[in-house]
């Protein structure tokens, strides 16, 4: 699949698949012993914790792939949130009367100058444990244990369409006097029908490239909850966590910077081939329409 | 512009006074007397429309009333001293990022085609992927700990300004650097730009006298969002940093439940955003009049 890139996009699509990869199957090859505290706290990188342990003794190098199947997945769950809030306001605000339309992207252009995620943040603690309630009332045991998280994916895809819906609507506003929707229109079909049918499938490459531009932006933004200790919680950590261990790890007196630098190095990795491959995806795409 | 600071109040006073549990539920469990007259003196009591339009006609008058955390310290008090501390850095982060992103971008954009082009998108693509919380540690590491050139954190002195602004300053100097090398390539294509070099001037005159006025916009518009971003980043900064700014005071007011704390700082964010909103969008009309002549 890889194969059917752009050049510049394949390098760092290797990089994500062999991220994916390591943080879904990496774990399994770990001794469990590895996860319980050990006796050797903060030693230093060695042949048996290639990336040291932390203050518990845990090793560092699990710590950081099973942070990242929790970064992952509110990355990409979040992102799809974006998306599908971002595709159907774009889509709507760009096909309706210009006075609808000036009204729905004049809200866009407030909510992107207030600060968003501190809103966020006060949300998602006044709202977790409420959740944690009504799930253990009604029986979903699964979701009392990971509430936060699922809080936590559904308010970051609340707060990261923005981008997408300028952009959607841009194109749609630009779609909608080709000439195939003009006849769609004549013979009759109606506003959804070609909204569906034949705006949608044309904005279907633009929406993809930004996609992988809101999943950096929502990793980016769940690690800084998580950095400010209001994120995900333990047990469960994220990369965002284990950075905030990192830095509170830093001092004068005793410097374990492994324990900053490899979860560092993780996020970094991720996020540049996330920005590089939506980057010479949209470069792709531009100069092909042009 | 009211009718968004007024909704930015309601919903900050909802989601404070609707979230399960009082300011007072974590310590020992009160005697039900005093714990009413605790109540009493933070107005906390009584139903929620009233306790609404009272917590309105107070903020009329400029009283962000009291913390609940902070016995006896009053919001306005807090903020008055913290929040010059924010602004401080802000403006630093600001500044360094504005003059960071319009060197690279015309650095990059003069360059178009050759390496160095590429080197200079290849450094804001890092530099992109290089949030405020990794930057930071990071950079505390280097320069404080290994090198011992810097202070790790404090405030006062401007060497303990210097790594924080920098901090927050390089994702965004990054993003502006972006905006404005893909705009003032549009522009170097333009017609009055071919006419400025045809009259001979300089490649450094026609950018900076004629290109860069056009290709301001995008950047202009920018500056809205930037700010969000930058309060909202310096959180983080003032955190690793030990820095005494509202910062701070906003993270542990959430962990507190410390209600009216946590609104005030929410509030006077919003309205200084606005403000700063207002100041964009006017000099942008100006710009923008004076470009189409």
């Amino acid at each position: 699949m890889i194969f059917f890139l752009p050049k510049k996009a394949r390098l760092p699509a290797y990089f994500l698949c062999v991220m994916v990869l390591a943080v879904l199957i990496g774990p399994l090859f770990f001794p469990s012993s590895y996860d319980l505290p050990g006796p050797s706290t903060f030693s230093a990188p060695e042949l048996l914790h290639p990336c040291g342990t932390d203050l518990n003794g845990r090793d560092l190098l699990l710590r950081i792939l099973e942070g990242g199947r929790i970064s992952l997945l509110v990355g990409i769950c979040g992102a799809a949130i974006s998306l599908l809030i971002g595709t159907t306001y774009g889509l709507i605000a760009g096909s309706t009367r210009s006075g609808v339309d000036n009204l729905m992207m004049r809200a866009v252009d407030i909510l992107y100058s207030v600060p968003r995620l501190i809103f966020i943040l006060i949300f998602i603690n006044a709202f977790n444990e409420r959740l944690q309630l009504a799930a253990s009332r009604h029986g979903f045991d699964l979701l009392v244990g990971s509430s936060r998280l699922v809080i936590l994916i559904l308010s970051l895809g609340l707060i990261e369409w923005l981008t997408m819906a300028r952009i959607v609507r841009g194109q749609t506003l630009a779609l909608r006097e080709r000439s195939y929707v003009a006849a769609a229109r004549v013979l009759g079909e109606g506003y959804w029908t070609v909204l569906v049918r034949h705006l949608l499938p044309n904005l279907a490459g633009i929406v993809l490239v930004y996609l992988t531009l809101a999943i950096p932006s929502v990793i980016v933004d769940e690690a800084f909850l998580s950095f400010l200790g209001l994120g995900v919680q333990a047990p469960q950590s994220s990369w965002g966590s284990l950075l905030s261990e990192g830095a509170t790890s830093i001092n004068p007196v005793h410097c374990s910077w492994w324990l900053l630098l490899f979860p560092s190095m993780a996020l970094l990795v991720t996020l540049l081939s996330l920005y590089a491959l939506g980057d010479a995806l949209r470069r792709s795409l531009q100069t092909r329409q042009s | 512009m009211p009718v968004v600071l007024l909704c930015v109040v309601t919903i900050t006073f909802l989601l404070i006074r609707l979230s399960p549990g009082g300011p007072f539920d974590s310590e020992r469990k009160l005697p039900p007397a005093i714990e009413k007259q605790l109540l009493a003196k933070y107005k906390l009591d009584g139903p929620i429309a009233v306790q609404y339009t009272g917590y309105l006609k107070d903020l009329f008058h400029g009283d962000l009333r009291i913390s609940t955390k902070y016995r006896n310290r009053s919001v306005n008090e807090i903020l008055f001293q913290t929040l010059p501390v924010t602004l401080i850095l802000g403006t630093a982060a600001l500044m360094l990022a504005l003059l960071g992103g319009f060197w690279l971008g015309a650095f990059a954009a003069a360059r178009t085609g050759t390496l160095a082009e590429c080197g200079a998108l290849a450094v804001t693509l890092l530099s992109i992927s290089l949030p405020s919380f990794v930057l930071g540690p990071l950079l505390i590491l280097i320069f404080s700990i290994k090198l011992g050139w810097l202070p790790v954190g404090g405030w006062g002195t401007p060497s303990q300004l210097l790594l924080p602004a920098v901090t927050l300053a390089i994702p965004y100097a990054a993003v502006i650097a972006r905006l404005l090398h893909d705009s003032l390539r549009e522009t170097l294509s333009e017609d009055f730009v071919r006419t400025a070099r045809a009259k001979g001037l300089s490649e450094s005159a026609v950018i900076y006298r004629h290109a860069l006025r056009v290709a301001i916009l995008p950047v202009v518009s920018y500056l809205g969002p930037l700010a969000a971003n930058l309060l909202t980043g310096s959180i983080v900064v003032e955190t690793i940093f030990h820095i005494p700014g509202a910062g701070g005071f906003f993270v542990n007011s959430i962990l507190n439940r410390d209600g009216f704390l946590l609104g005030g700082v929410v509030i006077v964010y919003c309205v200084l955003l606005m403000l700063f909103n207002l100041l964009v969008d006017l000099s942008y009309r100006l710009l923008d009049r004076r470009i189409r002549g």
